[in-house]
């Protein structure tokens, strides 16, 4: 779940109040977002792959935290902006689409093939 | 607060994949179209937040009949090979588009050529945003629709919503209506599927419409204990084992995925892709970023390390039900009203079974195509006139209470979640336990439908949480009929496929639920 909006990093661009389907965010009286409805993110990550300040940081668990993890420990860790960068998102860097061949799978109910060419990926 | 009440040709429900190509090709069509989502154009749904292998298939005819051979069995021959044939000529058209004239990054082969058989869900509906605003299309974000809207003769004029972020309520009249509101996965927080609760088959069951394929609905996929990321394919290459390390023996991605359900019920499940070389996890990780975020947060090597799985309930997004369609254009019993995506059954091209995103992803890009295309000849016939038909709204449940009481959704939703998430009612289905539960889902839906209501910005949540216990009925009762095991559809007490159900099973209804073997199905041709 989202866990961290940094004040830090914000910049106010109301980008993530826009983007989450499931309407986690409001505009915060200075105008960087709270998590007003953390029971509601679904950890799709969308909101960090929208984010251009790299400010906010969704932890893997569907359930919220104890405690918010710690930002300095996070962003010395890469953690902050990382699927953004992976995904290929932001300036000058590549489509993370464009290298996105995967490895050979099964078709469902199969055995995973030695070898194929015939690449694909799969949900 | 003043209702926001707009006009247009076509109003399409739900901004995933199906809901995009529906407003586009409708708006290409020439018709004034309006999207309106529960949350984002672009985010939205089960396609955004992952990325899906497309069932993408040369037009070589060789090549097309295995493509429509391969999955026949496994679907229990419920599928269609004329709508087969059909999806694979829309798909290969329209991944087309999405390289011409979204400029979709494809990766390139050794041989200079793209390979289009995969989208990255983030990167595709964001182009697909972009490419339904440069249509004109007029796109309501953060706003949920809550019924559809009739008109005298009882064909469908449009619906009702409300605009979350202006907290103000909304009607579109309109000539036709897509619903490409998803399939409904029960709020289990599988990766983005939480805004896919069915709400569009309650819209269609209100109007008039009826389902199909209810009971292929048990779908489950593996996700890292606690995580919500669902991506089930690559445990192809993983072992799964017992908490003493010991191997569980017959578990597997596929068909091993129910004795992983079977060990959760007394046992941690632990997991370890053990089986991928260097160069498959390179694979891997550049197909999936969003695979490894649970592992690379919790700082777990999947790959050399054990770590606990579940299974999470995906229902009808990955199952194969939903709002039964009368023909090619994707339109329903009701005038007026069309279905596209996993909001409608995909029995016509998976039978009742479907795996990974192929199958799937190919359904909503072709029956999207069509729906938005047949809406919008029908809103071009109908003329002048939508605009100005008096109009009537047709929701009940979590709407229009019939008593005064005041029933709060979450107590629905928890109630309707601890009847179709535990797997030993869902997964591994007996008669035993999907009669009781069936009963106690009549229950809850008697009681919502008394007092179940919510107001202002929270109607749609007491309106998801009608469409929940709704479905669930149409499951279990859909379940219940076919006393035998075809598709995903598994019996323990009937363990064999029946020659003589070789049919699909139609249901619906709302205060009395029924089903009903569908009439005259057009069999494939390997069925005998």
């Amino acid at each position: 779940m989202i866990e961290i909006v940094s004040r830090e990093r914000c910049i106010a661009c109301d980008k993530c109040v826009e983007v989450c389907p499931t309407g986690v965010f409001e505009r915060g009286p200075d105008g960087v977002p709270l998590i007003a409805r953390q029971s509601d993110c679904q950890t799709c990550f969308m909101c960090e792959a929208y984010c251009p300040a790299d400010a906010l940081f969704v932890a893997p668990r569907a359930h919220p935290l104890p405690e918010p993890p710690d930002e300095a420990d996070l962003a010395g860790r890469g953690l902050l902006g990382s699927y953004r960068r992976q995904i290929g998102w932001g300036h000058g860097r590549t489509p993370g689409a464009l290298l996105a061949v995967g490895p050979p799978l099964p078709d469902a109910g199969g055995a995973v093939p030695a070898a194929s060419p015939a690449n694909v990926i799969i949900s | 607060m003043t209702e926001l009440d707009l006009t247009a040709d076509v109003l399409v429900a739900g901004g995933g994949p199906a809901g995009a190509w529906a407003a586009v090709k409708a708006a290409e069509a020439g018709a004034d179209v309006i999207l309106a989502d529960k949350g984002y154009l672009g985010t939205s749904g089960a396609t955004a937040a992952a990325g899906t292998g497309v069932w993408y298939v040369q037009p070589e005819p060789a090549a097309r009949e295995r493509a429509m051979a391969s999955r026949e069995g496994l679907g229990g021959y419920l599928a269609d090979r004329e709508w087969m044939a059909r999806v694979l000529d829309q798909t290969y058209a329209n991944m087309h588009e999405l390289a011409e004239v979204s400029r979709y990054p494809f990766p390139v082969g050794e041989d200079g050529a793209q390979i289009r058989r995969g989208l990255q869900g983030p990167e595709y509906m964001r182009r697909m945003r972009v490419r339904a605003r440069r249509a004109g299309v007029r796109i309501l974000d953060h706003s949920p629709v809550t019924e559809l809207l009739v008109d005298s003769e009882g064909a469908v004029a449009g619906a009702a919503g409300h605009r979350r972020r202006h907290d103000q309520a909304y009607r579109v009249r309109a000539g036709a209506v897509v619903l490409a509101t998803g399939g409904c996965a029960f709020l289990s927080k599988a990766l983005g599927c939480d805004v896919n609760t069915g709400d569009g088959a309650l819209f269609a069951a209100e109007a008039g419409a009826e389902m199909s394929g209810m009971e292929f609905s048990n779908a489950y996929a593996i996700a890292p204990e606690f995580t919500s990321v669902t991506k089930t394919a690559f445990y192809s290459y993983a072992t799964f084992y017992h908490g003493d390390g010991s191997v569980l023996e017959g578990a597997g991605s596929t068909r091993g995925r129910s004795v992983i359900a079977r060990a959760l019920l007394s046992e941690r499940v632990f997991c370890r892709i053990d089986r991928a070389e260097e160069q498959v996890r390179r694979a891997m990780r550049l197909a999936q970023p969003n695979f490894f975020l649970p592992f690379d947060r919790q700082g777990v090597d999947p790959f050399t390390e054990l770590f606990p799985v579940t299974l999470l309930a995906e229902g009808t997004v990955r199952g194969t039900g939903g709002i039964r369609l009368a023909g090619f254009d994707c339109s329903t019993s009701v005038p007026g009203l069309y279905a596209a995506g996993d909001a409608a059954t995909r029995e016509p091209i998976c039978g009742g079974f479907t795996g990974g995103g192929s199958h799937n992803a190919a359904w909503a890009m072709s029956s999207g195509t069509w729906a938005g295309q047949a809406a919008a000849r029908h809103a071009r016939a109908l003329g002048a006139g939508p605009a100005r038909r008096p109009v009537r709204g047709t929701g009940g449940a979590g709407l229009r209470p019939s008593t005064g009481a005041r029933q709060p959704y979450r107590e629905v939703v928890e109630a309707v979640q601890r009847e179709v998430l535990p797997y030993e009612k869902n997964y591994l289905r007996h008669g035993a336990r999907l009669a009781p539960a069936l009963a106690e889902l009549d229950r809850i839906w008697a009681q919502a439908r008394r007092a179940l209501h919510a107001d202002g910005a929270e109607t749609a949540r007491a309106r998801s949480a009608a469409a929940m216990a709704a479905h669930a009925r149409w499951m279990y009762a859909s379940a219940l009929t076919r006393t035998e095991s075809r598709g995903m559809h598994k019996r323990e007490d009937f363990p064999r496929e029946d020659p003589a159900q070789h049919y699909r099973i139609v249901s619906g209804g709302l205060d009395e639920v029924w089903t009903a073997p569908e009439p005259g199905l057009i069999t494939v041709a390997a069925a005998s």
